[in-house]
């Protein structure tokens, strides 16, 4: 168990520059995760943390040691993968001892830390078969089980949960958040799935094109997401965007469909007319006989809720999320409470909140 | 494409001292080429006195004109090289052509002593020709056939390696390719050429190399059966060039050596992603 | 003809079809006229020989010819009673071992050398493929413009650093250089299976071995060879056929068995036997002890390729 630290981490793979510049503070037993889209350069960071790959600049430090120029050998970490990884040759017991075996652990002691993780694991009966002969959630036990019995100063995952299905998937995840929390071993959790990242993360790291786009706590990046990139990826269904303009000496906002709402938590700084970005999400938003008229397009009804989707006058997109059945008719007019508005300004599209007082 | 041992970016250092290791390899395995082909462009006499060249020399020209259209005591490579030709392309074609259609017939269909059939085909893996030789020679001989082109290629035509391999690549043809055959209303013959025989086109470049460089270095069965020098083929003519070692043109025969050579290489390099994929592909 | 891999009935796990196909044709009679051909040439060229070749193997011919007489096991009684027969033998043992040693380890060398070089593994596959292509024979005519005492490059320099090279005259040096000529030609068929096979291990298993604390030699020796020893046992059968079988060209070329027989393998003897000798009798029943060898090979490759562990 230790604190994990990266400071300006950057890699390059030839011209192209993947990661540019991520700093990240871990404290000891607790569960990062890194979710963003694929080519994010969450992997990459992994495997850089892991040392499957040199950061072009910047440093790693594992319980305040500088591990940047070891090899993964020497960093006493263990890693769980997609795939699994497991040795195809070698029966359940060996994978998991093989690790242990090169540390010249003796015998007792190796034998011990498979029993134990295998009891936790549920894998006893599977000590003796080989990969081939096991289903894919058992294989991915087996590869945490590999993991465990290192009792690493950091576990890391990646996308571990991907290659199971949907129902497994959903078991496994509770598992390993039990897991981690059981053993406290500090972990890094690579996914694109925002559900598990959601479930999984004591914080998240939102990456985004090579930069750490958020680094908070998944309400936290759930209520005050950092740009319209975080905000729009965690939520389902997604939050909708709409475009406006910042009025009233910088109080409201003037949305292009119509509507002026005046802002319920203070002004924001800038001029008149500055092109503001809307975020609200889709459960937010309220039926209102006096609200925007919305022409509805496609209703999905999923029982225990409905979500419709439609336009906005000026043609612009919109998701609703209403509890309990769809009311009928192809129109609908939505009122934006204001305490529920996430603001966004300028070409990145940055979270714009009051200045502090 | 997997990177089995380095699973790091390569250290700078190791990186080095490996393709230093490969290109001595390549060194090592390319030095009696290079050897044979700079001797082939010098004269007998700087050869014999064992001043071995590792440049190339003037005589390259008459060398090769010499080796290739011949001398009074020797018939040229010419005609042996014709020989070896006519010989590989019959072989390599022959085979594909035989096999394929067995392959086709055990694969595609049920008739009584189909199981026979194969394990008769099979069992031809025990029985390679070096071990039949003699009486083998006798039945060709019987037939009138030897010092025939006929004798020469025959015999080892039917190869169970080659039906063993369109049949293992058959059992991979979806039954919705036969179905729809069938819907369509086709036999099948037609159903063989319009569909097996596109699908199977990289097998057979793969085999095409195999079976070409197989039999253009024919050695034993030809050593036997060809003994005309009109049905000589190069391989064996240029060791026959090694008689006594006294008046041995060992200029002449390594131009020979080297056109006796160029064919099947040239197959190879030019083929080498089919043939690759036909080696390694098939051993699973 | 060992030129390439061959497997019954292994399919790709993702079509294992077992050994019939579900769907197929109803013509009774166009099958044998497929077979045809096959079968025929099989049938006169194969069987027919080999039955002779095992009935002359109970047979002996009078000095003249003439007369024949059934001699039971006598033939292979006097075979294995004869001491230059029993040379013979270990020549070809040791030979054989020289070669496929020799060819597997360089070969798996050089492989596990190139795959470490994602970009460049296929252009060193392209420059040592090619011996492949060479004849036996004509491998052996190379390496004796490279070690001929006389106007060899590599036997003048030995003659000239004062060591006696004469593989005319030297009965061990003359076994070396054709081992050496044999196994040069054959690495290049190593090579490429053995890039295949370390090319087909999922670079994720390695790089868990790596964080598990596996060096590279301890990573190569637990994980890379174990999981390539499918291959290895592949190529040993294949290599041990080639040098059985298809070096009779080799050695014609270098040595013709000499000098005083020190390079005379079982193949050879049952040529010269037959050809020169004339001896009938004899030359069938060493062509049976081959085919029997042979048989033993291919039955192991077959029973070893069938169990072959399925990753």
């Amino acid at each position: 168990m230790a604190t994990l630290t990266l400071s300006g981490i950057r890699k390059a793979f030839g011209a192209t520059q993947v990661l540019h510049g991520v700093d990240l503070e871990v404290a000891d037993g607790e569960m990062i995760v890194i979710v963003g889209a694929s080519g994010c350069g969450k992997s990459t960071l992994l495997r850089i943390v892991a040392g499957l790959e040199t950061a072009t600049e910047g440093r790693v430090l594992i319980g305040g040691r500088d591990v940047t120029a070891l090899e993964p050998a020497d960093r006493d970490i263990a890693m769980v993968f997609q795939n699994y990884a497991l040795y195809p040759h070698m029966t359940v017991r060996e994978n998991m001892a093989y690790g242990l075996k090169i540390r010249r652990l003796p015998r007792a002691e190796i034998d011990k830390r498979v029993a134990e993780a295998a009891g936790l694991l549920g894998i006893e009966a599977l000590l003796d078969r080989r990969p081939r002969q096991l289903s894919g959630g058992q294989r991915q036990r087996v590869a945490m089980g590999r993991a465990i019995v290192r009792e690493p100063k950091l576990f890391l995952f990646d996308e571990p949960l991907s290659n199971l299905d949907a129902k497994l998937r959903v078991q496994m995840r509770a598992e390993i958040r039990r897991l981690q929390r059981r053993l406290g071993v500090t972990s890094l959790f690579v996914t694109h799935d925002q559900t598990e990242a959601m479930t999984l993360g004591d914080r998240l790291v939102v990456m985004h094109e090579g930069h750490a786009a958020q680094v908070a706590t998944p309400m936290e990046i759930f209520e005050r997401p950092a740009d319209t990139y975080v905000a729009g990826f965690i939520g389902s269904p997604a939050m909708n965007f709409l475009e406006g303009t910042l009025t009233g000496g910088g109080s409201a906002v003037a949305l292009k469909a119509g509507a002026v709402i005046a802002f319920a938590d203070g002004r924001r700084p800038g001029p008149d007319g500055m092109p503001l970005t809307i975020g609200i999400r889709p459960e937010h938003l309220v039926p209102d006989e006096h609200g925007l008229p919305v022409a509805l397009d496609l209703v999905e009804p999923l029982g225990s809720e409905t979500v419709l989707h439609g336009r906005l006058g000026d043609g612009e997109a919109l998701a609703i999320r209403l509890a309990g059945r769809a009311p009928s008719g192809d129109r609908l007019r939505v009122a934006l409470p204001a305490a529920a508005l996430h603001i966004f300004a300028g070409e990145a599209g940055q979270r714009l909140d009051p200045p502090p007082a | 494409m997997s990177n089995a041992a380095s699973t790091t970016d390569a250290a700078p250092k190791r990186d080095w001292v490996t393709h230093a290791v490969l290109l001595l390899g390549v060194v090592v395995f390319a030095l009696p080429i290079w050897i044979v082909l700079m001797g082939s462009t010098h004269d007998s006499a700087t050869i014999g006195r064992g001043e071995v060249p590792l440049l190339p020399g003037p005589h390259a020209l008459e060398n090769y004109a010499t080796a290739w259209s011949g001398t009074r005591d020797r018939i040229g490579a010419q005609s042996m090289m014709l020989n070896s030709m006519v010989m590989a392309l019959a072989i390599a074609l022959g085979k594909i052509a035989i096999t394929i259609v067995s392959a086709f017939a055990v694969v595609f269909f049920r008739f009584p002593g189909r199981q026979l059939a194969f394990w008769a085909i099979f069992i031809t893996l025990m029985l390679p020709v070096e071990v039949r030789i003699f009486p083998t020679f006798k039945v060709i001989s019987d037939l009138g056939m030897v010092n025939t082109m006929g004798g020469l290629i025959i015999p080892v035509i039917a190869s169970a390696t080659a039906t063993l391999l369109f049949r293992q690549f058959f059992m991979t043809i979806p039954d919705e390719f036969v179905e729809a055959a069938k819907i369509d209303g086709a036999g099948p013959m037609r159903f063989f050429w319009d569909v097996v025989v596109p699908l199977s086109r990289t097998n057979m470049a793969a085999l095409f190399v195999i079976l070409f460089v197989y039999g253009w270095n024919q050695y034993l069965w030809p050593l036997l059966v060809a003994t005309d020098a009109e049905v000589e083929t190069v391989v064996i003519g240029m060791v026959k060039m090694i008689g006594s070692e006294a008046n041995t043109e060992w200029n002449l025969v390594m131009a020979t050596c080297v056109l006796a050579l160029l064919p099947p290489v040239a197959v190879v390099m030019l083929m080498q992603r089919w043939f690759v994929r036909g080696l390694t592909e098939t051993e699973k | 003809m060992s030129c390439c891999g061959t497997s019954s009935a292994r399919t790709g796990p993702e079509r294992a079809r077992g050994v019939e196909r579900k769907v197929v044709f109803r013509q009774r009679w166009l099958p044998y006229a497929l077979l045809a051909p096959q079968l025929l040439i099989t049938i006169v060229f194969f069987f027919w020989p080999a039955a002779q070749a095992v009935w002359f193997a109970f047979l002996r011919q009078d000095a003249f010819g003439i007369r024949t007489t059934f001699v039971g096991f006598e033939n292979f009684t006097d075979l294995f009673a004869d001491p230059l027969y029993l040379e013979v033998v270990r020549n070809t043992a040791v030979f054989c071992t020289g070669v496929t040693i020799l060819s597997l380890g360089v070969a798996l060398l050089l492989a596990a050398l190139a795959d470490q070089q994602i970009r460049a593994a296929t252009a060193y596959r392209t420059l040592l493929i090619w011996p492949y292509a060479i004849a036996p024979a004509v491998a052996a005519v190379l390496w004796i413009f490279l070690f001929h005492p006389q106007i060899g490059l590599i036997g003048r320099a030995l003659n000239a650093a004062g060591i006696a090279w004469d593989y005319k005259l030297n009965g061990n040096q003359a076994m070396l250089l054709v081992i050496l000529a044999s196994a040069w030609k054959q690495v290049s068929y190593n090579f490429i299976f053995f890039l295949a096979g370390l090319q087909s291990i999922p670079k994720s298993v390695l790089e868990a071995a790596a964080i598990d604390g596996a060096r590279p030699m301890r990573r190569f020796w637990t994980i890379i060879f174990p999981l390539l020893s499918p291959t290895t046992f592949f190529l040993i059968v294949v290599n041990l056929v080639y040098a059985f079988f298809d070096t009779f060209g080799v050695i014609d070329a270098l040595t013709k068995g000499g000098p005083a027989k020190a390079t005379e393998t079982l193949i050879y003897r049952a040529y010269v036997d037959g050809r020169v000798n004339l001896d009938l009798g004899s030359s069938s029943a060493q062509s049976v002890v081959l085919m029997i060898i042979v048989m033993m090979l291919t039955m192991v490759q077959f029973r070893y390729v069938e169990r072959r562990v399925h990753y």
